[in-house]
């Protein structure tokens, strides 16, 4: 049996295809859990992916975190399922609050689409697992509210525990700490703002995204 | 049950960035109010509740803050609230 991934989907996500097609190039199967089925199918892992899911309307992330299907992706998290959230998937996962902190304007006000550097921060998580700590990746970011923010107090543990997954080499949107990606307590839980799915073949620019959708197929693999 | 007319300011905490609110405020000179600072953009939800009074109507819509209007790790809020005048 090959690994199974879901990839949310609610209404104004557009990532998810992309997605799909860089999961399955990598040998593993991906199928969409629509945001209205309280269920996540028995997969093996979950992505919550980019777009703009119920319009963003009220706050980036805010109203997705109500659709029935975020109860069984936060049993699947609770439970050790590896959970990754892209881009707008990390922005509903802090307001799911399964993940700590916020992401708020870029600190330049502009909507930012450019490939970036990223740092390795961290490989004993579900996206990192597969790369080495320090390791450089170039990955595309595309969007307006990802400038991560938290407490003094959420940013002391993310530090002490070793919750920040992934640091932008050359901060570009005014990120806490230049903070690109995190991970909960069980470290099975991973939001960042880059998009892997966009840099999962040479044509795209960079292939850089794939050791990570490959580190969550290995933590899929431990879980499943 | 009586309806209430419930306003909420939302703004941003101290200390989070206010890029909208900044940029207005550099922008505001040009027109010569060199005398301007602390631009802030924050958001109003305005709704009407039923409720048994005042107190209660307030109650129910700082719930709904904290719940779902305001995110309190970058936002906070102010709940007014008024008797709506009934139509004549």
């Amino acid at each position: 049996m090959s690994l199974r991934v879901g990839v949310v989907q609610f209404p104004g996500t557009n990532c998810e295809l992309d997605v799909i097609w860089a999961i399955e190039q990598l040998g593993a199967d991906a199928e969409l859990c629509w945001h209205a089925d309280a269920t996540v199918n028995g997969v093996d892992a979950v992505v919550v992916p980019g777009g703009f899911a119920h319009g963003d309307y009220l706050r980036t992330g805010a109203l997705a975190r109500f659709s029935p299907v975020m109860a069984a992706v936060g049993e699947f998290a609770a439970a050790g399922g590896p959970v990754v959230g892209i881009c707008n998937g990390f922005q509903v996962l802090t307001e799911a609050q399964l993940l700590p902190g916020a992401l708020q304007k870029n600190a330049g006000l502009k909507f930012l689409c450019e490939t970036v550097e990223l740092r390795v921060e961290t490989t004993t998580t579900a996206l990192t697992n597969a790369c080495e700590i320090g390791a450089r990746l170039r990955i595309p970011i595309n969007h307006f509210e990802g400038n991560y923010v938290c407490d003094p107090a959420t940013l002391d543990a993310l530090r002490a525990d070793d919750r920040v997954v992934v640091r932008y080499v050359d901060n570009p949107n005014g990120s806490l700490d230049d903070i690109a990606g995190i991970c909960n307590a069980g470290r099975n839980v991973v939001g960042l703002m880059p998009h892997p799915e966009r840099a999962s073949d040479p044509l795209l620019g960079s292939s850089d995204g794939l050791a990570l959708l490959q580190s969550l197929l290995a933590a899929a693999r431990v879980t499943a | 049950m009586t309806a209430f007319a419930a306003r909420v300011d939302i703004s941003h905490r101290p200390g989070i960035a206010d890029p909208a609110g900044a940029t207005v405020e550099r922008a505001l000179p040009a027109l010569g109010y060199t005398n301007v600072n602390q631009v802030h953009i924050g958001k109003v939800i305005s709704l009407v509740v039923d409720a048994a009074d005042a107190n209660a109507a307030r109650a129910q819509v700082e719930e709904m803050c904290e719940k779902l209007l305001a995110n309190p790790v970058i936002e906070s809020y102010e709940v007014s609230v008024a008797e709506l005048e009934p139509a004549p």
